[in-house]
């Protein structure tokens, strides 16, 4: 096993190119389900909102009715 | 009459394939094999790369790098080659979903050209006893990295986000001469880079013990790429429909 670690010797050239290249796709994988995420709520509540306002009424009230469901 | 005809059939073709309610059936049925695949490849290639296969006989255990370094240069190579087809294809058939695909990607094309570059350089350090040297092929995958972060930037720098992609769009064109340079660069100047090694025409010059992780982690990129264009290119259809329905409201 540390036979396995010390990489002949190399270890910190090895084992620091596999954690950066993790590092790397792990933190683009999360922020593109963060975006994701963030980007579905806001959705909803937009979507929400309009639906919420009969057609025709105006918004100068400034902030749009949010339905129970989605807060 | 023939020629108009023709690409009359092909711009309907285009857009029914671009329909974004289509492509979201096509990414949820995509999905869940894509991400499985980028498991599975993703461990079946660090076994390989890490633990089955031999050290080099010259370059000892530091050979080991190559599985992700060369992999994660081809990406770096492919997402930008998808990003000018794309850019392409928005320009010639106004394909709506070509430049959110192309926006969607530019950061995974990012993220693969660093790592590509990170990699070498810890490569590089005990092999060549330098990180770094301004050589054609390490200057021009460089240039690729600043063509993308130039890309994502040139985008968000629009208030108008049609037009912050045209422009990206045009970038993405022009700096596709970038990528035959790289591509040639070790074979048109002396570079302390070692020219490729895996599709030497005659005979491989790779061995099998090292070809296949190699081609395992290769794929296994692949498969993350698919899953994460997916991913961000829903992303960018739900920010689109945010926009419009943003407009819609300041409007009303």
């Amino acid at each position: 096993m540390s036979d396995f670690l010390a990489m002949g010797g190399y270890a910190v050239y090895v084992w620091s190119a596999y954690a950066i290249a993790a590092l790397v796709l792990v933190v683009l994988l999360a922020m593109s389900l963060g975006a994701l995420k963030r980007r579905e709520a806001a959705l909803r509540l937009l979507e929400a909102a309009r639906e919420a306002r009969p057609r025709g009424e105006p918004t100068g009230s400034g902030s749009a009715p949010v339905p129970e469901s989605s807060r | 009459m023939a020629l108009p005809d023709r690409m009359a059939y092909l711009t309907v073709a285009m857009h029914r394939f671009a329909n974004p309610a289509r492509f979201q059936r096509i990414a949820t049925a995509i999905l869940p094999w894509s991400a499985g695949l980028t498991v599975l490849l993703l461990a079946a290639g660090l076994y390989l790369g890490l633990v089955a296969s031999p050290a080099d006989y010259q370059q000892g255990d530091t050979v080991r790098i190559m599985y992700i370094h060369v992999p994660s240069a081809w990406m770096a190579l492919f997402i930008y080659a998808n990003m000018a087809l794309a850019s392409a294809v928005g320009f010639v058939w106004r394909h709506p979903l070509a430049d959110l695909f192309c926006r969607a990607v530019a950061p995974v094309g990012a993220g693969f050209t660093a790592v590509c570059l990170i990699t070498g350089s810890l490569w590089g350090e005990p092999m060549w006893g330098t990180w770094w040297v301004w050589d054609a092929r390490l200057t021009s995958v460089l240039i690729l990295f600043f063509l993308y972060l130039g890309y994502i930037a040139l985008v968000n720098a629009f208030d108008d986000p049609v037009r912050g992609l045209k422009a990206g769009a045009i970038l993405v064109l022009v700096g596709v001469v970038n990528l035959p340079i790289i591509k040639f660069s070790v074979d048109w100047w002396n570079t302390l880079h070692q020219p490729a090694s895996v599709s030497r025409l005659g005979r491989p010059a790779l061995d099998p013990a090292m070809l296949t992780p190699l081609m395992v982690m290769a794929a296994a990129f692949m498969a993350y790429f698919v899953t994460l264009a997916l991913l961000r290119t829903r992303a960018e259809l739900l920010n689109r429909r945010i926009q419009v329905l943003q407009m819609a409201r300041g409007a009303s």
